[in-house]
């Protein structure tokens, strides 16, 4: 086990709290940029969609896991995004232009959204969203002019100044690149007293409020930042998939981005990652599996559905605090071994029980 | 800075629908002292104090904190006024350290803007060093060092109170509003916190507002007493004189003809 001796206050407010933690992520970080060179096209691609639902997911992650509002529109943002830069690149915008515009136009339109968030709270607050979701998809089967409708529209390849990423390679750097400024970004947020405020908004609004927080600004400023990097994320999307079209930014997309945030583990930075994981692998091990079922069960529509729905609900009896909460548990188990007892994480109580609904 | 009484309530008037919480109270807190509300369940209290930071809007009557009007500002600007309080329920952020809770009561005090905290700029790095040293100060003076690191909803419930203290503290109030700071507590740690309650009277010179149950509490650390029943005020003074109040004995105990009926119906 490993017992860090304090002797100065940077040494909490540093990311890297010692020399084991710049170690692993250090590892980590290498083996993502090697990544390229020793796994085939196919995982690439896998780890690039990990890499932008990530993106996606810690936006997710920030509102729903750390300032405890829940939405189930959050499709609409990243809808928001891929349009905006699917519209842009198809101008001739340079990638960092574009992408600051679609995630500063997610921005305002999450700013919107985050209103009906000042009054309702909980599943009504979801149910609003929800309502946004249907709004936007809508919007972008209608406005023909500009998002194609319902025939979709085609995204140019990434370019700026005068270089493209037109290599699967070339894309994947860019992702990487993202998703790292994001996490920096949103771990930089939550040390700092705006994180802070989020975190108290989440737990007692009432306290918050007394401790001087103003609820309506950090409330949008939350869904601002949130949308923002749905935006990012659908920006990256729109150059990845490299066809739009409305129905991709469907309910059924926000309930997977929620899925993503709860399994992965609500009020964690690496859940918003291992959610992303479990996203994209989910299917292929689904896949997989199919063969091995009999033929009325295996080649069933709506399989995967059932799946999602059954590993939900078993995440929320047993594994409230989801992926991480798991991955913290086997840790412990490794560092006590062999002390590890089952009642150690006993008191442990997830924010999302029902008490959060009132 | 005016030497009048740090706050006063006039005339306060509170109707939820047909009921009246609080029926014309007026009293003034003067600065530097211990001011303990008393009362049977229901008598109030607790309304007075949300008035004060500012969660009900009173019906009539105004509050007026260091010379200025309350009644024109919003909750979340009562704590950078220097008004930090308790609740009666804990209000605690459960799923934080208490460490950042209180690092969260130093939220009044921030230095930096959202774009310099989302770069984590120098200057967000010194203004979260010097925040970390005040809350320190406070975990010393409360003696909290042994919880520092652990989640809030794994502490007992005698350590809560504590905590919340700390983090009003961390606030650095001028008036600190207590909601039955004993509530839940057991001798011992009732102990603890009159001395706490003394400390921060003269140590650090915050002035005390307190609704309290607990008499043997409320005579040692307070200077005045006022005792409220069904919204109103029956009596003024120090903790002696209100517990000698005919009024106030009556509140709580009864009338001598009230036994007298209960024991003929016996």
């Amino acid at each position: 086990m490993r017992f860090v001796f304090k002797t100065t206050y940077d040494q909490d407010i540093r990311l890297a709290q010692h020399g084991g933690h710049l170690f692993w992520y250090g590892l980590l970080l290498l083996a993502l940029l090697a990544a390229p060179a020793l796994v085939s096209e196919y995982w690439l691609a896998q780890l690039t969609f990990i890499l932008i639902y990530g993106v996606v997911g810690l936006g997710l992650m920030l509102l729903a896991g750390f300032t405890g509002l829940f939405s189930i529109g959050h499709a609409a943002f990243l809808g928001v995004g891929a349009y905006t830069e699917a519209v842009l690149a198809g101008m001739g915008w340079p990638f960092p232009l574009s992408v600051a515009t679609a995630a500063a136009l997610a921005a305002s339109v999450g700013a919107i959204v985050g209103l009906p968030a000042l009054r309702v709270k909980g599943i009504y607050l979801g149910i609003a969203t929800l309502a946004f979701g249907f709004i936007v998809e809508e919007v972008f089967a209608r406005w023909e002019s500009v998002t194609g409708g319902n025939a979709g529209m085609v995204v140019p390849t990434l370019s700026m100044f005068g270089w493209r990423a037109d290599t699967d390679q070339s894309f994947y750097y860019v992702c990487l690149a993202i998703a790292i400024g994001a996490t920096l970004v949103v771990l930089n947020l939550l040390r700092s007293p705006t994180g802070r405020a989020f975190v108290a908004i989440r737990d007692s609004e009432i306290s918050a409020q007394s401790m001087g927080i103003h609820l309506a600004r950090y409330k949008t400023l939350s869904f601002m930042i949130s949308a923002a990097l749905a935006g990012v994320g659908g920006a990256l999307y729109a150059h990845k998939i490299r066809f739009l079209s409305p129905e991709q930014f469907n309910i059924i997309h926000s309930i997977d981005l929620l899925l993503m945030v709860v399994i992965g583990g609500l009020g964690s930075v690496h859940g918003a990652f291992l959610g992303a994981i479990f996203l994209i692998s989910m299917p292929q091990l689904i896949a997989l599996g199919k063969d091995a079922l009999p033929a009325p069960i295996g080649q069933a529509p709506g399989l995967q559905a059932v799946v999602y729905g059954l590993v939900l609900i078993g995440f929320v009896l047993f594994e409230p605090l989801g992926l991480y909460g798991r991955w913290l548990k086997l840790r412990a188990w490794f560092t006590l071994f062999p002390f590890y007892r089952r009642g150690m994480f006993k008191r442990q109580k997830a924010f999302t029980k029902s008490d959060r609904l009132r | 800075m005016n030497d009048g009484p740090m706050l006063q309530a006039k005339d306060l008037t509170v109707r939820f629908g047909g009921v009246v919480a609080v029926n014309r109270v007026s009293f003034d807190v003067r600065r530097g002292e211990v001011f303990t509300l008393i009362g049977p369940n229901g008598a109030g209290k607790t309304t007075v104090f949300n008035l004060i930071s500012r969660i009900y809007q009173p019906t009539e009557g105004e509050i007026v904190y260091e010379g200025r009007p309350l009644t024109r500002v919003p909750p979340h600007r009562i704590a950078s006024l220097g008004i930090a309080r308790t609740f009666q329920n804990i209000e605690l952020f459960e799923h934080a350290t208490v460490l950042q809770n209180l690092l969260i009561g130093r939220h009044i005090h921030r230095a930096s803007g959202v774009w310099s905290d989302l770069l984590f700029t120098s200057r967000v790095r010194a203004a979260e060093r010097d925040t970390r040293r005040r809350v320190e100060e406070v975990i010393e003076f409360l003696d909290l060092q042994h919880h520092r690191d652990t989640m809030v909803a794994g502490l007992p419930y005698g350590v809560r109170k504590v905590v919340e203290l700390a983090r009003a503290l961390a606030t650095q109030p001028k008036l600190l509003l207590l909601d039955e700071p004993s509530s839940g507590l057991n001798v011992e740690e009732t102990s603890d916190m009159a001395f706490w309650i003394q400390d921060i009277q003269n140590e650090l010179g915050i002035t005390v507002l307190m609704v309290e149950h607990d008499m043997t509490l409320v005579s040692r650390v307070s200077d005045r007493v006022l005792a409220m029943n069904q919204g109103e005020v029956l009596a003024l003074g120090t903790p002696a004189q209100v517990q000698s109040h005919p009024g106030v004995i009556e509140a709580y105990l009864g009338t001598a003809e009230d036994t007298a009926s209960l024991r003929s119906a016996a």
